[in-house]
Parts: structure tokens; sequence; C-alpha cells
């Protein structure tokens, strides 16, 4: 017998979208979502399915969308704010449907572990009007990247599914089931729902509206969803979706003592929430992320008669994750927690660069060349190169979003900061930066643009890097920038002076400056 | 039997691996496991944990609810700081004694340490010196679990089937290390253990033992070794010790 295997949620998923069938599976990178790649593409060829990481979010759902309207399943994978760059076909594709099986992968970072925000992909989904999944545990990430695969061919519909960083990155154990096929054959465009012209649009989109309350109907049949009314106790009830699950029954020790509804499948089953409503005095909603489930219960003007608790009322807080500790607390049960001594001196160990990164000798000759300046004006991204902003360095002044440092540098330049400077890395730039460089070269925008090619995706953990070394150079020469305002340096201790005189000569030149500062990341 | 472990150290120290070993060990004996762990962001040389849960039934949450961890085992001095709160009263600590100082403003040995032996049962042990003693200096990780053993549910033949796999593509010498590291650690855990049972006073307990070698201590010679550390040195070494808990009592073997 094979040994049991512990697996992340994001390989559970992966598992699960593999037995059903997939013949792509596409996405960027990004914690928590990135493992569920990590898991298929070193088995693809294997497997016979296409995966790779994509340039960004936006073409890598726009792959799965081409796989899937010739007939083939797909996945696309991405973290929360993945699917913002995304939003794009993410929208449409709710219109157009799809031919073969569609999912969305989307991994939420409650408590932002390693993220800028911790918003809600539920939200996202109710937006596109497309249902949405939102596993519990192991099993049934597995079983629900197969059930919602299948239910995406079958309504024609792409589907969502959301995960949260204990999930995605927590391990427990599978059982699974024999796989399906791949679709054999490649269909026909369905002309007239794939292109989005408004003649088809509108049809489409009242089609879909109709399609909502089928959708409602599933919600309530799913065997995902469990309303359970044996409970004795009327005066209260509770509503929990997703991982919350599994807090709430730690904190009764098992067995749930109320009459509860455990929702996994949305849009949110209105009748079953009727139902349990009608039976208590009392609902606590307990949901991981934003109060999506509390807030279309309560409405503007409440529910007369009940109370409903959630995160609107103060129960549960509305920022960071949930815990056990909070979930029992919400639902007053105490768990008694020992008083230790704190420690006398606890500072706390953020995130730094690894000793040796050629990211730091970058920081180093920036900061030299940018002392003689009265303002520090750097514009940064989101990568390794972000922990810039720490000490020893404090390089960074801001940083928004992907891709977002050179559109920034060049708003500040046209508002007269000077010095401007733009940090990125080679695969933020790739991602969503050389769109931002085209505008910057036709502004003539008076700003300095630093590439951090370090030959990889760092910050995520190495993933192949879309665009790196000579071809990256190429890429930006590609832009119509002036040629000698392209300089390529090598960050290393030993070059701090030299090169801290060529960005000097480059923050002096009017007009817009690319310094290439090639150098591998040092853990690949 | 429960086991709900905090795992903690920082970015790169190798907590997933020792995670891997007790989860395997688990499985292997029928057991039900989750383990909650960080990646990403903080892995670049800050603070990391993994919530370990070992359970006869499934377990529910994926994260330990705070009081009720059974133990925390640590690859680094200061960090056991942060994660307290989930202790439970009867919790124990295991952590390496070694500090990571990647920070500007990283404690002085004297103040983690007093307030490490405040907490009252922690197991403070070098796990740098077993590992350099095996021949993996990289081999703290397994050093510190082998450590634990004697606070486990496991046994350390429960790991070196799983550590033989685990290193087998990097080379039959540190395959052995690394079984080395175990069995070292292990046996600097069960005397550290003796002693502290035999009521010697923990501070004292931390400094005999690492003056001990790893690879020469006789854990049967334990309750003999309590008894002549009593009669002759205990009053002595607490003396020599008294605020200087970092202090190396390189004499010790002598007053023994
Ligand atoms: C829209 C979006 N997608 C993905 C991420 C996750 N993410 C953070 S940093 C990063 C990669 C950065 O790579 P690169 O620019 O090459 O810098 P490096 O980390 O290698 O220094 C990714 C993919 C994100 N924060 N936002
Ligand atoms: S992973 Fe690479 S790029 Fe990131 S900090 Fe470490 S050396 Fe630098």
């Amino acid at each position: 017998m094979k040994e049991p295997e512990l697996l992340l949620g994001d390989e559970a998923v992966a598992i699960g979208a593999i037995h059903a069938g997939i013949s792509g599976a596409y996405g960027y990178p990004g914690t928590p979502s990135t493992e569920i790649l990590e898991y298929i593409i070193p088995k693809a060829k294997d497997l016979g399915v296409h995966s790779f990481w994509a340039t960004n979010e936006k073409v890598a759902y726009e792959l799965a969308v081409g796989m899937s309207f010739v007939g083939k399943k797909s996945i696309v994978t991405m973290k929360h704010v993945g699917l913002n760059v995304a939003m794009d076909p993410f929208m449409s594709s709710s219109l157009t449907g799809v031919a073969g099986g569609l999912l969305a992968i989307i991994a939420d970072d409650p408590g932002m572990h390693s993220s800028q925000n911790e918003q809600d992909t539920r939200a996202l989904a109710k937006f596109a009007l497309l249902p949405c999944f939102e596993p519990s545990d192991h099993q049934e990430a597995y079983d629900m990247a197969r059930a919602s695969l299948r239910l995406s061919e079958e309504l024609r519909l792409p589907i969502v599914m959301r995960l949260v960083t204990r999930l995605a990155h927590s391990r427990g154990a599978i059982r699974t089931q024999p796989a399906d096929p791949q679709n054999s054959r490649v269909t026909k465009l369905d002309r007239r729902a794939f292109t989005t012209l408004p003649v088809n649009a509108r049809k489409q989109f009242s089609d879909l509206i109709v399609l909502q309350s089928r959708l409602q109907e599933m919600s309530v049949k799913s065997p995902f969803n469990k309303l359970d009314l044996s409970a004795t106790d009327k005066k209260r009830g509770i509503i929990v979706s997703g991982i919350a699950y599994n807090y709430v029954r730690e904190a009764f020790g098992g067995n749930i003592p109320h009459k509860f509804l455990k929702i996994n499948q949305y849009p949110i089953p209105e009748a079953h929430i009727k139902e349990l409503v009608a039976a208590v005095d009392e609902v606590v909603v307990v949901e991981e992320g934003y109060p999506v489930i509390e807030e279309s219960l309560r409405g503007m003007f409440g529910v007369s008669g009940k109370t409903i608790r959630g995160k609107l009322d103060g129960t549960f807080s509305r920022t960071g994750e949930m815990t056990p500790n909070i979930v029992a607390e919400g639902l007053g049960i105490h768990i008694e927690k020992p008083q230790w001594p704190a420690f006398d001196d606890l500072p706390g160990r953020p995130p730094a660069l690894c000793k040796g990164c050629p990211h730091a000798d970058a920081f180093n000759a920036l900061n030299d060349a940018l002392s003689e300046y009265q303002q520090h004006n750097v514009f940064g991204d989101i990568g390794c190169y972000t922990l810039g902003y720490y000490e020893p360095f404090k390089a960074i002044d801001a940083c928004l979003e992907m891709g977002a440092s050179i559109g920034m540098a060049v708003g500040a330049s046209q508002a007269g900061a000077f010095p401007v400077v733009g940090v990125l890395g080679d695969s933020t730039f790739t991602h969503s930066g050389l769109t931002g460089l085209i505008t910057a070269v036709n502004e003539k925008a008076n700003v300095n643009i630093l590439i951090l090619d370090n030959d990889t995706t760092g910050m995520t953990g190495g993933q192949l890097s879309a665009s790196v070394g000579e071809a990256l150079v190429k890429l930006v020469l590609g832009t119509g920038i002036d040629e000698r305002h392209v300089r390529v340096l090598n960050p290393m201790p030993k070059n701090r002076e030299e090169n801290a005189k060529v960005l000097k000569e480059e923050i002096e030149y009017t007009g817009p400056s690319v310094i290439i500062f090639q150098r591998p990341c040092i853990q690949i | 039997m429960k086991l709900d472990l905090i795992l903690s150290g920082v970015g790169g120290q190798g907590i997933l691996s020792i995670a891997f070993l007790v989860d395997t060990a688990a499985l292997r004996r029928n057991l039900f496991v989750k383990q909650a762990e960080v990646h990403g962001m903080s892995q670049r040389g800050g603070s990391v944990y993994s919530h370990l849960r070992v359970s006869p039934q499934p377990v529910m949450s994926d994260l330990i609810p705070e009081g009720r961890g059974d133990m925390i085992l640590s690859l680094e001095p200061l960090e056991v700081g942060r994660y307290l709160s989930y202790l439970d009263k009867n919790g124990v600590i295991i952590s390496n004694s070694v500090p990571f100082a990647n920070i500007p403003n990283y404690p002085s040995e004297e103040s983690i340490y007093r307030s490490l032996f405040r907490l009252g049962k922690v197991v403070l042990v070098d796990a740098k010196a077993i590992a350099m003693k095996a021949g993996a200096p990289l081999a703290q990780n397994v050093a510190m679990l082998g450590a634990a053993i004697p606070y486990l549910p496991f046994e350390q033949s429960d790991f070196t089937r799983t550590i033989e796999e685990m290193f087998a593509r990097k080379g039959e010498r540190i395959v052995k290390a690394n079984l080395q590291a175990l069995e070292f650690g292990s046996r600097v855990g069960f005397f550290y253990k003796g002693l502290l049972d035999a009521g010697i006073l923990a501070q004292n307990v931390f400094h005999v033992v690492r003056s001990l070698d790893p690879a020469s201590i006789d854990i049967s010679q334990v309750s003999p070794f309590a008894n002549r550390l009593k009669e002759r040195g205990e009053g002595l070494l607490t003396a020599a010790i008294g605020e200087n808990l970092s202090c190396s009592v390189t004499s010790l073997a002598s007053i023994m």
C-alpha cells in the first residue's frame, strides 16, 4: 500500500484539477497560490498538460480562456491581487462563457502574510456573477476542483475557487478518485458567444442574469453546502464558511451544538439562510475575509426580530485573519491561556535581503549617488527589492503594486520632483513595467529607471522569469529609448563607486534613462 | 495521544524539514496530521513558524489554538519569545541556545537566557556543537529534533528511515552525519532531562550539558552524574555562573 502523504492545500487542488482532466494549467506566481503550478509544471510533460508561468495574470487568464474556447479544460492560478490584473478578461469571460471547463483558482491572504491587502475574492466572484467554491479542508479542495470543472463545462461558465493562506499552506491528507480523461477534441469556436461586441454581449449579459436563479438552486442543492437543523437549541444558529468551519468545530470540540449552515459554494444559498434564520433568534456569521455573507444577510435594515452577529457588529474583527481563539471567543467559549512571563527584550525580525544579495549592492550605489541631492524620490515596486525599504538601506520611498514604479516616477517627475528614480525587478518589468517605460520614453520624462535583473522571480521562490539578460536589454531598447542612456552594470561591492558614478551621470542627464543591474540571485 | 507542536526559527534554518520528519513518523503510526506553515515573504531571514498537529482523531483546525500547545521546538532562542501564548501550562520548550543574530538590535544572550529560564520547563541545547560533532554543520535542525525526543511521543527509530530517504541524494556522508546529529541530539536530550528530573537547577543543567562532548555522553550514567554534581558541584556552579548566564564554564569537567 502506498504510504499516506501530506499535501499542501495548493497541491490537493492541483491533483484535483489533474484528475478532472485539464489540458492546460497557467498562472503567475504569487503567495499563497504558487505551489499549485509548482506541483503541476514538473509533471506536465508526462501528463500531457501544458503548464508554465505566464508573463502576468492577465496573460495567464487569457491562455486558459483560449484553451477552453476550443473545448479543452483548463485552470488558471494567481494570488488575490493577481485577479485585479486579470480583471478585464475575467469579467468578460463571465459573459462569453466557455466551452471546455475553466476554473480560476485564486488564493487570498487574510492577515497579509505576504501581500499588500486582504481583498476577498468571493466579492469579485459575486461582482462577475460567477459561482465560487471555497473549500474548508484538503479533501474538499480536491473534490471541489473536480466538481467545479465538471460544473463549468455543464454551465459553459467559468468558475472561481477561493483559497486562503491557511488552507493553501497547510498540509493534510486526501483520498483520490480515478481520474477523468482530458477532452479529446478541439471544438469549433462559438463565434457569437465568444465575440464581445455589444450586440452579443447584451444578450449574454441577460442570459447570465437569467442563469442566476439556476445558480441559486444549485447552491441550495449542492452537497458542499450543509444545513443542519438537528440541534434543539433555538436561541443561536451559526453560518460558517470555508476554513472558519474548522475553527468553529475546534471551539466546540467536534460537534456543533447549534443549528448551523456551512457554506462552501456560492452564490449564497438563500433558501438555506432563510430556513436557518427562521429557526433561531440569533445568527452568528463566521467567515474569513470580508463580511460577504453577513452583509447580504443584514442588508441595510437588518432582519427584524433577529440578532445578526459577525464582523459588522464587532463580534469579530474586520481586519486580520480568523484564528481558533478569535472564533472561540466570538462564540463565547473561553480558552484558558497561561500567562507566561514575556521576554525582557523581543525585537521584531522582519524579512531581509539575503546576505550577498545583488539588490543590496544596487541600493548602496543608488544611495551614494542620491546622497548629493536634496530629494530622495525612489519609487519602488514589488519583489525582494521592496525590502530595500528597511534599514540599513532605506532606499525605497514608495511602492503601490506590481509595475507601478515607472508610471509613478513619470507622474512625480512631471510634478517637478527631481531626481526621480524607479526601481523594479526583471519579472515585474515584464509583468507590467514595460508599458510604463514606453510612456516614459514617449513623454521624454526625466526619470531614471533601475531594472534589477537577478535572472529570476526571487520573492516567490525563483520561478522562471519571462525576459532576462540580453533579451531584457533588447526589450528595453525596443521602446525606442536613446541607447546611450541604457547602461548595464554589475552590482558587486567592488563596483560600488563606479556604479554610483554612472547613476549620477544618468541622473544629470535630462530625459529617460534605464540602468540595468545584472547579477543572479544567490538562491538560484 | 495528541501532540500540538509549534516549530519556530528563522527563515532558512530548516523547520520544514523537521516538520516533515515528525509528519512522516506520525503517518506511519496511522495518526492524523495537519500542519500549517508559512511560505513567501518571511522566508527571507525573517521569523518563521509551523503548527504541527498530531492526533488519533481527525484534526479540525489547521492552527493550534493559543494556550493548547504541548511543545515549542525552536531552532533559535529569541524566537521562542514570540510563540509563548500558544503554550499550554504543562507545555515544554526545547530550544537551540545558539543565536541567529541577523538584526541590528538583537538582545544579549544573557537577556534571552534569563527570559527563557524564567519560564520553567526549558531545555536549552547547543545544536551547533552537536551538528559540528556529527560532521554536518547544517544539521542543527535534526540535532534539535533529537534533543526533543524525550518529550515527544516518538522514538529515534521513527525518524531514521525518513532521514535516510530525505538526504539520500546528497550522498552517504550527509545521511550518516544527519543520523549522527539525531543520535547525539537525542543523547543530549535524555541526559538533560535526567538531570532536570534529578532536581538540578535548570541553569546549571544547561551549562553542565553544554560543557560535555555530545559524542561521549552515556545516558546510563545520568543518575550517578547527577549525584556527584549535587554532592560536589552544584553550589559551586551556581556561584560560578551567577548572573552571567552566557559564560562558558570550561572548567566544569574538573568540578566533576
Ligand atoms: C499582481 C501581483 N502578482 C503577483 C505578486 C506576487 N509577487 C510579489 S513579488 C513577485 C516577483 C518579483 O520578481 P522580480 O520583479 O523579478 O523581483 P525579485 O523578487 O526577483 O527581486 C511576485 C510575483 C504580487 N505581489 N502582485
Ligand atoms: S532571494 Fe535572491 S533576490 Fe531575493 S533577497 Fe535573496 S538573493 Fe536577493
